[in-house]
């Protein structure tokens, strides 16, 4: 009974369901009455079908969910930040040729708990030109660099934004 | 010719600038490896920046928000286009890398050291069997 109860709290269908219609009305530009029942059809089925697999920890209520996005989103945009930075220094390596490089595969010891937020460390690691997550064991990262710059740009200041992210 | 012409052509011209350190840094770097990472992520900030003047060039076509709400419509499914990069192309690169590593591509490393290669110390490469014929 307990189970059931948090297995199926209408807060996450509602979520769900809302998502999916948001992205239903900004993808399909119509919003007569034929197009929209369309949508509320099919996004009900998708919910009904589908709604335990968008989230996995469903532990932490509205509040904290809100308040993950707004972190997220700031993330996000100083994540740009330093793809902007290392791209830049991508682009004169490559116009400086090949004996500019350095390349090297260095350890990275992570923290993080969680699937999603190795996810997250992994594949910022990946976007920020110069490094590439090669392999991740346990909570060990090999990283292939391509310059002594970019080994150094792995100093944990990424993961410790990502942990401040989902700190309730 | 509006403003938002020039600042669009201005960003989607800085973005063909970074295609093109893509596309020299696979002709000049050495090795597998390397030439991924100018293959793989050189289009990050590129792409980003070519879909950004795409939707500033559409604000041209805006007047007021009851008439021209598709307009709005247009540049969020840029933003999705984006998101949808920014999410799967370091999937693949990474799983190239990896699957490169497997198949016994040995990489061209820094002097040689061996301290400059931490996965080959901790597992060692598989090496592809050379007596199978």
């Amino acid at each position: 009974m307990d189970r059931n109860k948090t297995k199926s709290s209408p807060f996450y269908s509602w979520l769900v369901f809302g998502l999916l219609m948001l992205t239903w009305v900004v993808f399909s530009g119509f919003l007569d009455a034929f197009h929209l029942s369309l949508g509320v059809i099919s996004c009900a089925f998708v919910t009904w079908i589908s709604a335990d697999l968008l989230f996995e920890n469903r532990s932490d209520g509205p509040v904290a969910r809100i308040k993950q996005v707004f972190r997220l989103a700031g993330y996000s945009v100083w994540l740009v930040y330093q793809i902007v930075l290392a791209n830049i220094h991508l682009l004169k390596l490559s116009f400086i040729g090949q004996r500019a490089l350095q390349p090297q595969i260095v350890r990275y010891e992570c923290k993080l708990k969680s699937d999603f937020e190795k996810f997250l460390l992994a594949n910022s690691i990946t976007l920020t030109p110069g490094t590439v997550t090669m392999k991740i064991k346990g909570d060990t990262f090999y990283i292939h660099a391509i310059s002594d710059v970019a080994a150094e740009g792995l100093d944990g200041e990424m993961e410790k934004r990502i942990a401040k992210c989902f700190e309730s | 010719m509006s403003i938002f012409t020039i600042i669009a052509v201005v960003l989607i011209c800085v973005g063909l600038l970074f295609f093109l350190g893509a596309a020299v840094g696979i002709m000049r770097f050495g090795d597998f490896y390397t030439r991924m990472h100018a293959a793989g992520k050189g289009d990050t900030l590129s792409s980003l920046l070519v879909l950004l003047g795409f939707g500033v060039y559409q604000l041209n076509n805006f007047q007021s928000f009851s008439e021209s709400w598709p307009v709005l419509l247009v540049i969020l499914k840029l933003i999705a286009i984006s998101a949808f990069i920014l999410l799967t192309s370091p999937t693949a690169t990474h799983a190239l890398m990896d699957s490169g590593w497997e198949d016994g591509i040995e990489p061209e490393l820094k002097n040689d050291k061996p301290e400059t290669n931490a996965l080959e110390e901790d597992m060692p490469q598989p090496k592809q069997k050379e007596a199978q014929a």
